[in-house]
């Protein structure tokens, strides 16, 4: 599964929560053909309503009951596994969401798209706590903060075994030291397989410039004798069974692998990589505006921010929970809490436009298809 | 009357195929010769010939065949072990071996995961023997065991069902004639078997050549065979689905042409086929 990418990040969430998101998203959508047909912000029985889309698994739903019991508003809660079939959905129309959580690329196609509209802060309390680190960061697809509110981020780097290396990785390079023949795990996507090789190249990971691409593939093809296996799910459960002894893979599922096995640790590698981020939007066939600019803000508020960090831990853009984490824990946590010079060495996924991304499918297909 | 009635009977199965075979079908042709922007083209059915969707498909024959065959010397054997077991019309002891076999497919395959990683069964078994370890997760091996290990009882069924269908007095007749066991084998045991050899065969080699879950699963990303392409080219982000219909279309003509094979083979109408 996994990509502009479908079996991107999302996907490497992890099995169970995919059947759980899946089955979730089928009874939530049954459940929305009956009520949310005529698309109306009110229930039969008056009460104002927000249809809310997100990732699986992606937010302590706890908090959903919490934000109706405060607001009286009701959240008709609806989930999907990747972000296409986030787009596809939303375009089939049947639904008119209010709100959507997406990842940075897929939400640059939609503005590109002018498929959201404006978010007003003036009308949120809370959305200072999101750091200017963030917004800065945002910029990269939402060039002037308007449209959408981080909600996590996180970096792709390596995890690697302390015990299986030789000495600690801290280089993209590394990843084609034959000395590591058969214990590598590379990402099983279309643009990520392609960071290490882009990034050590010198190269933007969000490169145009054919040649560049090809060189890029150059080194893939090269590495291929070394790889052990392209992975997108079972990289993590596979460190942890200490299968390889190094892995590209995302911050966040790292983090779970080094729960699970302590021998492991991860690096982002000094010539930087790629960081993802998640925010929402308000699309624009939405019926209940102020309804979800109070979702908004209630997600950005301290108490339920934190709350929500606790259960979803990923990396979160609200400062507000991070002045209350202790140095302590941040420095156990470098996948979760990575220092400042990490972030500037990084780079966001842009939407490519339809041309490169089928170039870069045909370039994944070579790579794919080559036998050594 | 009569008629009417069996019509009657007959028709929730034509919905069913209707919507679930003929529609679905005729989406995929239609799918397979337009574009994206819904103008005729040969080029989604042609793709198959690009090296980077023939190599795949070379792959999947070639793996296929060794999986068939694989099959193949395994199920004979085996199947003529068990026409003589339940040579009193006890297809219970039939039904015992076939049965672990029913299990769901995923779970096997994970099994298989399981025995081969780097420090799985099989290599935890060879350290205890003081041997050294093999390592076959990720490789062509893994992928072609898995699947013969998947397949086996669509080769052992109809081989099973044909050999059943000899008829013992021919046996008894042939040696009464003096052959041997060899013999009987040989020129009549096998030829009389051909049949569901070859059903066997056509039921093997077809599913594993468009196989790509055990692929994924075993091959550890690195096993790229046709039904991975096709299936990435309906799942992943640049997703095409109109070449993945061409290239479906394109290896639904290797089917057929096995198909037509079968039915050469199979002409005498004894369908041994158990499905």
């Amino acid at each position: 599964m996994v990509e502009g990418e479908k079996q991107r990040r999302r996907e490497a969430i992890g099995v169970k929560r995919r059947f759980l998101a899946l089955m979730m998203t089928t009874v939530m959508v049954s459940a929305n053909l009956l009520t949310a047909c005529g698309g109306p912000s009110r229930e039969g029985d008056g009460r104002e309503r927000i249809v809310v889309f997100n990732y699986g698994d992606y937010i302590d739903v706890d908090l959903i009951a919490q934000f109706e019991e405060e607001t009286g508003i009701q959240v008709a809660y609806e989930e999907f596994l990747t972000p296409e079939a986030m787009y596809t959905k939303y375009k089939n129309g049947t639904v008119d969401y209010d709100l959507i959580c997406c990842s940075d690329y897929m939400l640059d196609k939609m503005i590109q798209e002018e498929e959201v509209v404006p978010v007003d802060f003036g009308k949120m309390e809370y959305a200072d706590n999101i750091g200017d680190t963030y917004w800065e960061l945002s910029r990269s697809f939402d060039p002037d903060n308007q449209y959408s509110i981080p909600y996590y981020w996180g970096t792709v780097g390596i995890l690697y075994n302390t015990e299986m290396v030789a000495s600690a990785p801290d280089s993209w390079t590394d990843l084609w030291d034959p000395q590591y023949k058969n214990q590598i795990i590379m990402q099983d996507s279309v643009r990520d397989s392609f960071i290490p090789a882009l990034v050590q190249l010198g190269y933007s990971i969000n490169t145009t410039d054919r040649e560049e691409l090809r060189q890029a593939q150059k080194l893939l093809l090269d590495q291929k004798k070394l790889v052990q296996s392209y992975l997108v799910d079972e990289a993590r459960d596979d460190m942890a069974n200490e299968q390889a002894a190094m892995a590209v893979i995302y911050s966040g599922e790292a983090s779970l692998g080094m729960e699970y096995n302590e021998d492991l640790d991860f690096v982002v590698p000094k010539e930087g990589s790629d960081i993802w981020m998640d925010s929402w939007v308000i699309p624009k066939g939405g019926k209940n505006y102020q309804g979800a600019l109070k979702f908004l803000d209630f997600l950005c508020r301290e108490d339920v921010a934190m709350q929500n960090f606790e259960y979803v831990y990923y990396s979160t853009p609200n400062e507000a929970v991070l002045d209350q984490i202790e140095e302590e824990e941040k420095e156990e946590e470098p996948a979760i809490f990575p220092p400042e010079d990490v972030i500037r060495r990084c780079e966001i996924f842009r939407y490519l436009g339809e041309d490169m991304e089928e170039f870069y499918n045909h370039m994944w297909k070579e790579l794919k298809a080559y036998q050594n | 009357m009569r008629k009417l009635g069996a019509r009657i009977l007959a028709g929730p199965y034509m919905i069913w195929m209707l919507v679930f075979t003929i529609i679905p079908l005729l989406l995929i042709l239609y799918n397979a010769f337009t574009n994206t922007g819904g103008q005729f083209t040969l080029g989604n059915v042609a793709a198959i010939a690009d090296p980077v969707n023939a190599g795949p498909l070379w792959l999947s024959l070639k793996m296929s065949v060794a999986v068939t065959g694989i099959c193949l010397i395994l199920a004979f054997p085996l199947a003529l072990i068990l026409r003589q077991i339940s040579s009193d019309k006890n297809s219970f002891i039939v039904m015992i071996f076939i049965l672990p076999m029913w299990m769901n497919f995923m779970l096997r395959t994970l099994a298989w995961r399981l025995i081969l990683l780097n420090n799985g069964f099989l290599n935890q078994a060879l350290n205890i023997m003081d041997m050294d370890p093999i390592y076959l997760m990720n490789t062509k091996t893994a992928v072609i065991l898995g699947t013969a290990y998947d397949y086996f009882p669509f080769m052992v069924l109809p081989i099973y069902n044909a050999l059943v269908k000899i008829d013992r007095d021919v046996i008894q007749a042939a040696q009464d004639l003096g052959a041997g066991d060899w013999v009987i084998l040989g020129r009549i045991i096998l030829p009389l078997s051909i049949p569901g050899i070859v059903s066997g065969i056509t039921m093997v080699l077809v599913p594993s050549m468009s196989e790509f879950v055990i692929a994924s699963m075993l091959g550890g990303g690195k096993v790229y065979m046709i039904g991975n392409v096709i299936e990435q080219a309906f799942n992943s982000g640049y997703a095409d689905t109109h070449l993945g219909c061409g290239l479906s279309l394109s290896l639904m003509g290797l089917i057929i042409i096995s198909m037509i094979a079968y039915y050469f083979f199979d002409r005498g109408g004894e369908g041994s086929a158990l499905w």
